[in-house]
């Protein structure tokens, strides 16, 4: 059973009542983009086995939307931000290394 | 190798069973090969049997991270059917159908095919338009024997099931009597001795840890038992194609997630047909043993764990218990889960790759098992000749660059 704690109403959130959005920090591209970019915003994934960026609604509780940092391989939690970044924060980063040393970044 | 017969079993009866041979032999691998496939699932290994049955190319192995069929092949509920919508998926499915209809035959093994029937429900009047819209893209297909019946007709089928709702009222059903179901590890175990039987080396417990190319062309993967050379290289790896695509240097449409399975305590025969409620994410079939085995929809996240939430599996439950309320105090014996490749468009991908002589065959996503032997007869073909076939060409993976996808989720719902 997932555990997450929502960044904005400090819930620890049980995993039915969130709903998963996916991989987070896409580049998104619109009109005028190349075929190529458009595919990769809209359907190439990094789907790691390991450490995973990923956005979750906290649907049953305030509604917002917040990202997460996770290891699909062992569904341990790294930690949990607001969505309004483009990038994940430092602590969280540091956190990840401390555990995985040989983590190849989120990039 | 020795062939299963009555006449073999007469023969051992007399010798206190000593003389049955290994089903397939256990190789140390060759510097190099012709054809490396990665991955001795089922669609790997069919990929191998129709190399070597059409194409004469023998000089080929198999390499396996685990044991032969210890993927999703070993782990799914075995629903097999023909009636999907688009022509291209029609045409596949088909062919792997009318293969599995002689499987057991040509490979000398008993797979257990059981043409049972197959209803999938219609508990939504948009299911109803969507599953008559099928039958009549079948009939233009020539994929024989999709009908639509009434309610009455399924309540004859399945005299357990409850069609009156109120929740989930059945309002009729896509019926196909050649679907049904075979058993999973004969299907694996059939094909891997078939492909030791014509000198192929299947290599089990070997972790293929990366892909080594020369401008441009694959000569060859990293394992963790050395490296081993081989011409031309098929990826089968389902769930982890996304690990096998970044060694060889490119990124797919797939996403990894979980999806589980579970079977009741053996009950006496209650139901002879497989059934499917796409509505509800339920589907349940009777085994052999008679225990009950169901299955549900996938998770929500990306997960390697082969495990998978509980939750799923009380909401499919929960649905399947209104449609068959017999089953509500059945217990349930065993629960797993296997890590299903889910592509952009729902539909699996066949195709060459940005990296020359590696083709890729992956995205069966959660309902590939009934796939194996025509998938396996398209990727064949394809590294064989190095360009797909009819059956193979409109799964290549540039689809998703040019909008041309195989859109079967938006009709079936789900894609079992
Ligand atoms: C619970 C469940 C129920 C399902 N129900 C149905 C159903 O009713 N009907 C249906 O048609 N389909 C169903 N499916 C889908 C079906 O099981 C799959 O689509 C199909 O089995 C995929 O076969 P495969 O050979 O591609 O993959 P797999 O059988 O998963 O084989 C891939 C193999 O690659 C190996 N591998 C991975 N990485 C490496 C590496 N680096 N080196 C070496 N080897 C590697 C794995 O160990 C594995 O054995 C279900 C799936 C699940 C999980
Ligand atoms: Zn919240």
């Amino acid at each position: 059973m997932l555990l997450l704690e929502c960044p904005y109403c400090g819930v620890k959130a049980e995993e039915t009542e969130l709903s998963p959005g996916g991989e987070a920090h896409l580049k998104r591209f619109g009109p005028g983009s190349t075929a190529e970019e458009f595919e990769a915003y809209m359907f190439a994934r990094k789907n790691p086995k390991g450490v995973h960026f990923e956005r979750w609604r906290h649907a049953y509780g305030c509604g917002k939307w917040f990202l997460a940092a996770r290891c699909t391989a062992t569904l341990e939690v790294f930690g949990t931000y607001p969505a309004q970044t483009t990038e994940p924060p430092a602590d969280i980063i540091d956190k990840i290394k401390a555990k995985r040393p040989d983590w190849k970044g989120w990039k | 190798m020795k062939r299963y017969s009555v006449f073999a079993i007469a023969r051992e009866a007399m010798r206190y069973h000593q003389g049955w041979e290994k089903a397939w032999r256990a190789p140390v691998p060759k510097a190099a090969y012709d054809a490396i496939i990665v991955g001795a699932g089922g669609h790997g290994l069919a990929t191998a049997y129709y190399l070597g049955k059409n194409y004469g190319i023998t000089n080929v192995a198999v390499i396996e991270k685990g044991w032969l069929g210890g993927g999703n092949t070993g782990r799914n509920t075995t629903i097999i059917r023909s009636n999907y919508l688009q022509d291209c998926s029609a045409a596949i499915y088909d062919k792997a159908l009318s293969l599995y209809e002689n499987l057991s035959q040509d490979l000398n093994y008993n797979v257990m095919f059981s043409p049972r029937g197959l209803l999938m429900l219609a508990q939504t009047h948009h299911e109803v338009r969507g599953y008559k819209r099928t039958v009549h893209a079948n009939a233009l297909q020539g994929i024989s024997k999709t009908e639509w019946i009434g309610p009455e007709q399924v309540k004859e089928l399945v005299p357990i099931m409850n069609i009156d709702g109120p929740r989930y009222p059945v309002l009729g059903a896509l019926y196909q009597p050649r679907g049904g179901t075979a058993r999973h590890d004969a299907v694996a175990w059939g094909l891997a001795r078939a492909c030791s039987d014509m000198g192929m080396d299947i290599i089990q417990q070997t972790e293929v840890t990366g892909v080594r190319s020369e401008q441009g062309q694959v000569v060859g993967v990293e394992t963790s038992r050395g490296f081993i050379g081989c011409k031309k290289l098929g990826i089968v790896v389902a769930g982890h194609s996304g690990q096998l695509a970044e060694m060889a240097g490119f990124r797919l449409p797939v996403e990894s997630l979980a999806l589980q399975a579970l079977v009741s305590e053996p009950i006496k025969p209650c139901i002879d047909v497989v059934v499917m409620a796409n509505t509800v994410h339920g589907y349940m079939s009777q085994s052999d043993k008679g225990e009950l085995v169901i299955g549900g929809g996938t998770d929500g996240f990306n997960n390697f764990t082969q495990r998978g939430s509980f939750h799923h599996i009380e909401e499919t439950l929960r649905a399947l218990v209104e449609t068959f309320p017999i089953i509500s105090r059945v217990k349930m014996l065993r629960q797993w889960g296997g890590i299903v490749d889910m592509t952009g468009d729902r539909s699996p991908i066949i195709s060459k790759t940005p990296l020359g002589n590696c083709f890729i065959n992956c995205g069966w996503g959660t309902g590939g098992f009934k796939a194996i032997p025509g998938s396996g007869w398209a990727m064949a073909e394809l590294m064989a000749k190095g360009e797909p076939g009819p059956l193979a060409a409109e799964f290549n993976m540039w689809r998703f660059r040019e909008g041309q996808f195989i859109d079967e989720s938006v009709a079936a719902g789900v894609a079992h």
